[in-house]
C-alpha cells in the first residue's frame, strides 16, 4: 500500500507540471494566478500522502490544513491587488 | 477495504488529470477557470475521503478524530475554492479582460 501511495504522489507531482506551465507561460497575470491556485490545491493532498509515507499523519494533517488556509488567503489577496491595474492585459491577450 | 481506498485515490487522480488538461487546453482565461475551480475541488474530496478510510484501518478514537480533521480540510476547501474562483473572475472583469470569441480566419 505504501508503494501505491508513492506512485499516487508521483502522479500528482507529474500533474503539477501542467499547472506549472500555465503559471510560468500564462498570457495574462490572472492565468498565472490560476496555475498557482491549482498547484496549491494539489499540494494539500500531497502533504497528506507524505504524512502517510512517514507514518506521522497526526502532524501532517495540521500542516495540510494550514497550507489550505495560506493558499486561500494568498489567492484572495493577489486577486484583490490586481483589481486596481486597469489596462494591464491589453497587449498580450489573444491577438 | 483496500479496494475502496484504491478506487477513491484513482478517481481523485483522474479528476486532477482532467483539471490539469483543462487548464492547459482551454482557449481563454474565463474558460480556463472552469476546470480549475471544479475538478480540483472534487479531486481533493475523493482523495481525502480515500485517505481517511485508509486511516480507519486500525480503529481507535485517535484515528477517528484524525479522519474527522481530514474531512474538516475538505469542508474548508469546499468553502474557500468557489470564493477564490469568484475573486479571480471579479479581478478579470474589473480589469476589463475581454472574453474569447471564435474569429474567422482571413485570407
Amino acid at each position: 500500500m505504501i508503494t501505491f501511495f508513492l506512485s499516487i504522489a508521483l502522479g500528482i507531482l507529474f500533474l503539477m507540471l501542467f499547472s506549472l506551465y500555465r503559471a510560468l507561460f500564462g498570457p495574462t497575470i490572472l492565468d498565472r494566478l490560476i496555475g498557482v491556485n491549482a498547484i496549491g490545491s494539489k499540494t494539500v493532498v500531497l502533504l497528506l500522502l507524505i504524512g502517510f509515507l512517514y507514518e506521522r499523519v497526526d502532524m501532517f494533517v495540521d500542516i495540510a490544513l494550514a497550507y489550505a488556509f495560506l493558499n486561500f488567503v494568498a489567492v484572495l489577496a493577489a486577486s484583490r491587488y490586481f483589481h486596481k491595474r486597469k489596462g494591464l492585459y491589453e497587449e498580450s491577450f489573444m491577438d | 477495504m483496500d479496494i475502496i481506498v484504491v478506487l477513491f485515490l484513482v478517481t481523485g487522480l483522474f479528476f486532477f488529470l482532467g483539471g490539469a488538461v483543462g487548464i492547459i487546453r482551454m482557449p481563454d482565461f474565463y474558460s480556463r477557470l472552469h476546470p480549475a475551480g471544479k475538478l480540483d475541488t472534487l479531486g481533493i474530496f475523493a482523495m481525502v475521503a480515500g485517505l481517511a478510510i485508509y486511516n480507519l484501518h486500525h480503529f481507535s478514537f485517535e484515528a477517528l478524530l484524525l479522519s474527522a480533521k481530514m474531512f474538516l480540510i475538505v469542508f474548508f476547501v469546499f468553502l474557500s475554492s468557489p470564493t477564490a474562483t469568484h475573486s479571480i473572475v471579479d479581478a478579470g472583469m474589473r480589469a476589463g479582460l475581454r472574453h474569447w470569441t471564435k474569429k474567422k480566419r482571413k485570407g
